[in-house]
């Protein structure tokens, strides 16, 4: 029984590793935790975290927090779908950005936040964010 | 003390303003010149003027903010091989009226000492309250921890010694202490700092728990959303074991702990307990009904003490200064601090620590700073996140204590303190709440999977001027309704927003459905976006603004939005000086 509780941690190393969960690493992790493949693909579609598809080469965040909401995150994201013409969750055609929402990063202060890869970038604006996605290729 | 030292704030946010290149820099400089001087990273110190750097010379702190790295040349040969202050930099007035009327209890270290170095915590008095527990019975902490009135900061408010007491008296032999580090009410982002700025104080005060309960476990669960924050937990944890703060035998006692961290998966109901629980046995985070409390029936089945992180922090300083000094803390029925995560059209944003019993305007307009747009007046601030309200601009003389933040219909919650201004329209505040709810309702009870949904779309439809009167009616029906019926605090609470414009902006509300006006220039479906021409001023700051090229304009002529380009991003609405854009 305790064995599922590792779960979760197992699937963030996978994704960690790969980027997204592949159906092999599903049916491997259900041989190793001796649970039933469904357990484990109910577990990640209900996570935010998880996804099934690989991801962009560059992942930009926009932050969607009450702060940031006030700031003008909406309009940051907004932009962005229309910039990129994808919806949040996509990845651009050329497969270099994928743009995802994030509830909150907790980073309230430097409200409209916008994170790409690993980046923090605060106080952004339309502007900014067009430079600044310049220096990912 | 003749120590030397360069103080660089590093939590999140220091990190992203630079204070990883302002460390390296100072660190190269000192080693060149073969100085005795430690450059120290610390968490955020709580006011967001990174980079923040106190330099520590012959007793002396000199504070520096806004610092970039190409400044710090300057710092080092003027003021630290020449012992001249560099004026320009230095932490304005602003600063000063920041940290003055906060009582920093909880947030005592943050700031201030290494967070990867446990020695810097040790010597705050660190783990000295964990020794002198050891040497006492634990229904004898309880009662302390009882007597100091500290109450969950998680939340609900729940006292801290009685949730404790409920899971000493059970006789399982297996129990758990799990730290709920989820924080994921958007706005909020004080156990961030706590962890990031000292996590020592976090990991003493759930060893504690854990003496007192009788378990052996502890597990910090933390959002995967703070890296910073996680990092640091685990060196804070390796050090303790290495001290031997964790593991057999602790202080030669008889007591044994370990603590184990968890990553949360991004799912805000997570944060509820027992979808927590739920969670951490690899099973979808969905809540279940109680009782069993956790304490009770916990992970495993097994009792199970979950408290904030906050909470947790407080406990080493109750055992410390003694339940008698802490109860003195705060109002009748909310004792100690509370610390705040300021944030939103506020002039300082950041963290703030002050008595409970403080009102929300000596917050605004003390720590506060007041409002960030001087010409903009304040509407409303909004305590508690998604499970909280709207508090209006004519009750912010309301204190600060958990009655009295219930009585006006918002809650106390974790803390996120959100002002906002007439740039806020509160409907679709309102609506931003709700769909924040709806996307992370986990699913399994009608109430909250179908009636929030149903109360988004009304929302919706007044937003882009489809309302009618009976909407507002249906909004009132639904909201109470569900705030009965729902299973747990996600669907309990998550109509509080909606209930608290209802009450205090319902002109908003009437503005959108009768004149189809939003006043705030939010709602993008009730806006022209036309320049009106008495009001423009010609200065050009739209055209410079708009990202697309949707606006004509020379100097001296009026501007012009051509509205066929315009992807109604606002950004012109939101410079022009003249609110002549409608
Ligand atoms: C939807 C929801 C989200 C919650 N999120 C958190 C959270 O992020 N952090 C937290 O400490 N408590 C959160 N709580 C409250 C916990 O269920 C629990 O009451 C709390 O962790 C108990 O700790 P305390 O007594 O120290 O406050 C949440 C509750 C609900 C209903």
């Amino acid at each position: 029984m305790e064995k599922r509780g590792e779960l979760i941690s197992k699937l963030q190393e996978v994704q960690e590793k790969f980027g997204f969960i592949s159906e092999s690493e599903i049916k491997r992790l259900s041989d190793e935790l001796e649970i039933f493949p469904v357990q484990i693909y109910e577990v990640i579609t209900f996570y935010t975290q998880f996804r099934l598809t690989p991801p962009g080469k560059h992942k930009i965040l926009v932050c969607q927090g009450t702060a940031c909401h006030v700031m003008g995150g909406k309009d940051l994201l907004e932009y962005l779908k229309s910039k990129f013409e994808i919806n949040e969750g996509e990845t651009t055609p050329d497969g270099k950005f994928s743009l995802e929402r994030v509830a909150c990063l907790g980073c309230c202060g430097m409200a409209p936040v916008v994170v790409v890869d690993e980046d923090f970038y605060g106080r952004m604006t339309i502007q900014k964010i067009d430079e600044i996605l310049k220096k990912y290729d | 003390m003749t120590e030397k030292k360069i103080l660089i704030c590093a939590g999140t946010s220091g990190i992203s303003a630079g204070a990883c290149e302002v460390f390296d820099k100072f660190k190269n400089l000192i080693s060149k010149n073969s100085l005795k001087i430690s450059v120290i990273k610390t968490g955020d110190r709580g006011l967001f003027r990174d980079v923040l750097v106190d330099v520590i010379l012959d007793g002396k702190r000199t504070t520096y903010e806004l610092v970039k790295p190409e400044d710090v040349d300057e710092i080092f040969e003027k003021h630290i091989l020449n012992g001249e202050i560099v004026k320009r930099l230095t932490a304005k007035e602003e600063y000063e009226n920041f940290f003055k009327p906060q009582m920093r209890i909880v947030l005592k270290n943050c700031g201030l000492i290494d967070p990867e170095d446990i020695n810097d915590y040790i010597k705050t008095g660190g783990y000295k309250s964990l020794e002198k527990v050891l040497k006492q019975k634990p229904e004898e902490v309880i009662v302390e921890i009882k007597k100091s009135g500290l109450r969950g900061r998680g939340g609900a408010g729940f006292p801290t010694g009685l949730k404790w007491e409920l899971a000493r008296k059970s006789s399982d032999i297996e129990k758990f202490v799990i730290c709920n580090a989820d924080e994921g009410d958007p706005g909020a982002f004080m156990d961030r700092s706590i962890l990031e700025g000292d996590p020592h104080s976090v990991i003493e005060g759930m060893i504690i728990a854990g003496y007192c309960i009788g378990a052996n476990t502890g597990i910090i669960y933390c959002r995967a959303e703070y890296p910073v924050a996680i990092k640091r937990i685990k060196i804070a944890i390796k050090q303790a074991q290495e001290k031997n703060f964790l593991g057999e035998k602790i202080f030669n006692s008889n007591f044994s702990f370990k603590i184990l961290l968890k990553q949360g998966a991004g799912a805000f109901v997570c944060g509820e307990e027992t979808a927590l629980i739920a969670s951490l046995e690899g099973k979808r985070g969905m809540p279940r009904p109680r009782p069993p409390f956790p304490a009770q029936k916990g992970l495993w089945g097994k009792p199970t003490v979950i408290n904030n992180v906050e909470t947790l922090a407080n406990i080493p300083r109750i055992i410390e200064n003694g339940a008698r000094w802490y109860s003195k803390i705060g109002t009748k029925k909310s004792k100690g601090t509370k610390v705040f995560a300021l944030a939103g059209n506020i002039k300082n944003t950041g963290l703030v620590e002050i008595p409970m019993g403080t009102t929300i305007r000596e917050l605004i307009f003390g720590p506060g700073g007041g409002m960030q747009n001087k010409r903009k007046k304040l509407k409303a601030v909004q305590i508690g996140g998604p499970s909280g309200g709207c508090i209006p601009e004519s009750l912010i003389d309301t204190p600060i204590d958990y009655e009295s933040i219930t009585k006006t219909g918002a809650i106390m919650g974790s803390g996120g303190f959100i002002v906002m201004d007439e740039s806020t329209c509160m409907v679709d505040i309102t609506k931003f709440f709700l769909s924040f709810t709806v996307a992370e309702s986990c699913g399994k009870c009608p109430p909250c999977r179908i009636g929030l949904k149903r109360m988004l779309e009304i929302l919706e439809k007044i937003t882009k001027g489809e309302g009618s009167k009976t909407d507002i009616e249906m909004l009132r029906e639904l909201a109470l309704m569900i705030k009965k019926t729902a299973l747990c605090g996600l669907g309990n609470t998550a109509p509080n927003p909606v209930l608290t414009t209802l009450n205090y902006f319902l002109d908003e509300y009437m503005e959108h459905i009768e004149e189809k006006k939003c006043r705030a220039k939010v709602c993008v479906e009730l806006l022209k976006f036309r320049v009106i021409e008495e009001k423009c001023k010609k200065c050009g700051l739209c055209f410079k603004a708009c990202p697309v090229s949707a606006i004509e304009w020379e100097k001296g002529k009026i501007a012009k939005i051509i509205n066929e380009k315009c992807i109604k991003c606002r950004a012109c609405i939101k410079v022009c000086p003249w609110d002549a854009i409608e």
